[in-house]
């Protein structure tokens, strides 16, 4: 259990004390969400019925532009070598990963997300939903991206080529995600599509960590 | 200092490595036992690298096979991982972090409760820079760092690729003291260098000797 905390704690470490890419992405969130309302005129009406796909889909853009560093900066220096040396398994190594990338990422996205709310004038109602919408989905993104994130690795463009394998991945999150504030404001609860979106969380916790493995094997070969 | 067990070769037997359609060498036999010293000499690209990579499980053998202990390397990986020490070309340091944390961090993913970090830095000359972040230091200071890592945390395989590039003389001395203070314990270390080390009885493998046999990179493949 170690080496495993230790893994965490020195990922934050290095997120907290070069904090400005964490602070880019969560820029990025609130600027993509604040663009949507000058490109498609100030229409309450408009922007309350679509609010949390715009909070999503932004959500699901800042994921992305994370990712690219999650194995590269390791990679690029040695580290990798030695984290698959380790007494720690190379899947525990990318679990440890992505739980770091979350607390730096999708939490703080997490908690951001009602102020958007607010700002896109969504139902008082449906914010809750949102929020943990949003905080039993986000491992996902955390977890599908390490795969993409592995597989990626000393690729020329990484950037571009992550967010071209992982945005498809993104989907299902995005459709149980969305769907369940929609549902929530109509007679229907959004009880299933959150529950839907829990199931997707618990099943990539072990099987994308043995995916992105495989993948960080074959490129240390 | 800690004492390892006497028993316990490191085998390798009948090794080769292909690097994409180069094969690099091939019928390659070594035995490193306690307190033993493996150095490897050769051109550039004559995979020097690739041979401590290879023994690391880092990259697959081509043919041939790693045997600890008599069995099989493949057959209980997380053992023989436990058991060697890899110190390649790069560093592995982060710039944000202390010289301390970064040697703490390495020790605790190999899992050592209470590792002796300040004594490890004393070793290698780096006790008064343990507060530093790891961005203030030169390459030969990094190199230090990573030095300490293997005493911070001790095993009995160390498999060095050329450990003294850019260390000044005093690095050196402490490389050589080191080395030597890790076989009178009973360790084993494998070093691929162009310095001359004082590594005394040490076997010598000549990667020279091993490469593909003609210069056609295709009749490697039968």
């Amino acid at each position: 259990m170690a080496p495993f905390l230790g893994l965490i704690r020195r990922d934050l470490r290095l997120a907290l004390r070069q904090g400005g890419e964490m602070g880019l992405v969560l820029g990025f969130f609130v600027l993509a969400v604040v663009l949507f309302p000058f490109g498609i005129g100030p229409e309450p009406e408009l922007l309350r019925r679509i609010g949390a796909g715009i909070i999503w889909v932004a959500a699901l853009l800042a994921a992305v532009i994370s990712l690219d560093r999650l194995f590269a900066a390791d990679h690029a220096d040695g580290s990798l070598d030695l984290i698959a040396l380790s007494a720690l398994p190379l899947e525990a190594a990318v679990l440890a990963k992505a739980i770091a990338h979350w607390l730096t990422t999708g939490l703080p996205l997490t908690v951001l997300s009602p102020l958007l709310a607010v700002f896109l004038d969504m139902e008082p109602a449906a914010v809750p939903v949102l929020v943990l919408g949003l905080l039993i989905g986000s491992p996902v993104l955390s977890l599908f991206g390490a795969i993409a994130a592995a597989l990626t690795i000393g690729a020329r463009r990484p950037g571009v080529l992550v967010s071209l394998l992982v945005l498809p991945l993104y989907l299902p999150p995005l459709i149980f995600g969305a769907g369940a504030v929609e549902a929530s404001l109509t007679a229907d609860s959004g009880h299933a599509n959150l529950l839907l979106l829990a199931a997707l969380s618990l099943a990539a916790v072990p099987l994308a960590p043995l995916a992105a493995a495989a993948a960080l094997r074959q490129a240390l070969d | 200092m800690t004492q390892f067990s006497q028993t316990g070769d490191l085998v390798g037997e009948n090794l080769a490595c292909r690097r994409g359609e180069r094969l690099v060498f091939s019928g390659l036999d070594f035995r490193l036992g306690a307190g033993g010293a493996l150095v490897l000499t050769g051109a550039n690209g004559s995979g020097k690298s690739s041979l401590l990579r290879l023994v690391a499980t880092l990259l697959a053998p081509a043919a041939g096979r790693l045997l600890w202990n008599g069995a099989p390397v493949e057959r209980d990986p997380a053992t023989y991982r436990g058991v060697l020490h890899y110190l390649g070309h790069l560093d592995a340091t982060k710039p944000a972090l202390s010289v301390r944390e970064m040697l703490g961090f390495w020790a605790a993913m190999r899992d050592v409760t209470s590792p002796a970090l300040d004594q490890a830095l004393d070793t290698v000359g780096l006790g008064s820079r343990a507060d530093w972040p790891c961005r203030w230091l030169s390459a030969g200071q990094r190199r230090r760092l990573a030095l300490a890592r293997l005493i911070a945390a001790p095993a009995p395989v160390w498999l060095l690729d050329e450990p003294s590039a850019a260390l000044d003389r005093d690095g050196d001395a402490r490389l050589e003291a080191a080395i030597a203070a890790h076989r009178a314990a009973g360790g084993r270390v494998a070093v691929a260098t162009h310095q001359p080390l004082a590594i005394p009885d040490a076997a010598v493998i000549a990667l020279d000797d091993f490469a593909a046999a003609s210069g056609d990179p295709l009749a490697a493949w039968s």
